[in-house]
């Protein structure tokens, strides 16, 4: 049993050495995950606009900080889910090219909306 | 209260056409209804469980919990859309012309009823949940106008309904000899349209990346968002910015659904107008 533990110690010991090593490596890079945090209150959208670079894949994670659900929603983006109150919701967005992508809230559009700025 | 209606009726258009296709493909099978209505009664206890338990279906598998389930419903929706016209090539024509199959017809019949009937559930189910979800919006956020609103989404829901009532009443215009060539070929675009939503969720989970650029993109010609751009997304699956995958998901399921209904079809002679619609279905 603790000959195991120690095994798996030295296994855990070996793993972290090798991904540090990983991150010193010219990769690294491409391993950052780059993630878009977004909040929703009062069925708008803070930040309203986000700059993030082109060509790369990302994450988009949306905070509804409102009581009531929404549909985050972009054609462009090709996204559709819906978030309810006081959840959070992870969406994976492919690399795009350079322009501006509009997002809404399918259930109060006329407020909830906002766009990448992707370059 | 007429935005709340337009969004509702937005969302019911889908399940709406369905429903209305479903009930022209079936017009002529005995106990049709009692399928029909079971596959919207349980699309709609479906859709309040999905509703009820969004936040923990969203958390689920990592945060892809809504698009695995949304892909995997969609999927069965294809699988039982193509069996279905699969199924009609083989034995309705066949018993449309040898009536000694009558009883074989009505048991054969009640299968693929059943095929339909999860069609109908998957849509009602799928739309109905962003119903109710934006219902209960409505009927938490306090303030005036939530008795408005929720007028509105039942406005919505009735124009929904109308929509099934008029894409039946429109389809069963169609001459006989037409009808079964219609509906099969509604029921094939209506297939490769959802294989393509399927694909579209597999993205969004970040299981299917390949292929993901833009394909095209025609908002300026017909937004997705809108009522038309709604009606032909359901019936013919088109999307203003679909990626290469969801284009190749969709030829794909046309091509197998149209290669399969012609290989099985046991003799390609035209159907004789005489003929009696229970086999057709």
């Amino acid at each position: 049993m603790t000959s195991l533990l120690k095994f798996q110690r030295i296994r855990a010991r070996w793993l972290i050495a090798a991904l540090a090593l990983g991150n010193a490596g010219p990769s690294a890079h491409a391993a950052d995950p780059l993630i878009v945090h977004l909040t929703l209150k009062d069925h708008r959208f803070e930040p309203q606009e986000v700059k993030i670079p082109a060509n790369q894949t990302f994450t988009i994670k949306i905070k509804n900080l409102d009581p009531t659900p929404e549909e985050f929603e972009s054609q462009s983006l090709r996204v559709e889910k819906v978030i309810v109150g006081g959840s959070e919701g992870t969406l994976q967005i492919r690399p795009l090219n350079a322009g501006r992508y509009r997002f809404f809230g399918d259930y109060n559009e006329s407020t909830a909306f906002g766009y990448l700025d992707v370059r | 209260m007429l935005a709340a209606a337009i969004i509702v009726f937005r969302e019911a258009i889908e399940a709406g056409l369905i429903i209305g296709i479903v009930m022209a493909v079936t017009r002529n099978v005995p106990g049709r209804s009692q399928w029909i209505v079971g596959g919207v009664v349980s699309g709609l206890a479906g859709a309040g469980l999905v509703a009820a338990f969004a936040g923990t279906l969203s958390n689920a598998v990592a945060g892809t919990g809504t698009e695995l389930f949304n892909a995997t419903v969609l999927g069965l929706a294809v699988c039982m859309l193509a069996w279905h016209n699969i199924w009609m090539a083989r034995h309705g024509r066949k018993m449309a012309t040898q009536l000694r199959a009558v009883g074989e017809a009505v048991v054969g019949g009640s299968r693929s009823l059943a095929a339909l009937a999860i069609v109908v559930g998957i849509a009602v189910l799928r739309e109905g949940s962003e119903v109710v979800l934006f219902l209960y919006g409505i009927a938490v956020s306090d303030g005036s106008g939530g008795l408005s609103l929720l007028a509105g989404g039942l406005l919505g829901l009735m124009l929904g309904g109308s929509l099934s009532l008029l894409t039946y009443l429109g389809l069963v215009q169609i001459p006989p000899r037409l009808i079964f060539g219609v509906t099969s070929a509604l029921i094939t675009f209506l297939a490769a349209g959802m294989a393509s939503q399927c694909v579209s969720f597999l993205a969004q989970a970040g299981i299917v990346t390949a292929l993901g650029n833009t394909a095209w993109n025609t908002s300026w010609l017909l937004s997705e968002t809108s009522i038309p751009g709604k009606v032909f997304h359901t019936l013919f699956g088109y999307s203003e910015q679909p990626s290469f995958m969801q284009l190749i998901a969709y030829l794909a399921t046309l091509a197998v659904i149209f290669t399969a209904t012609r290989i099985v079809a046991p003799t390609p002679r035209p159907l004789p107008a005489s003929a009696k619609p229970i086999a057709r279905n």
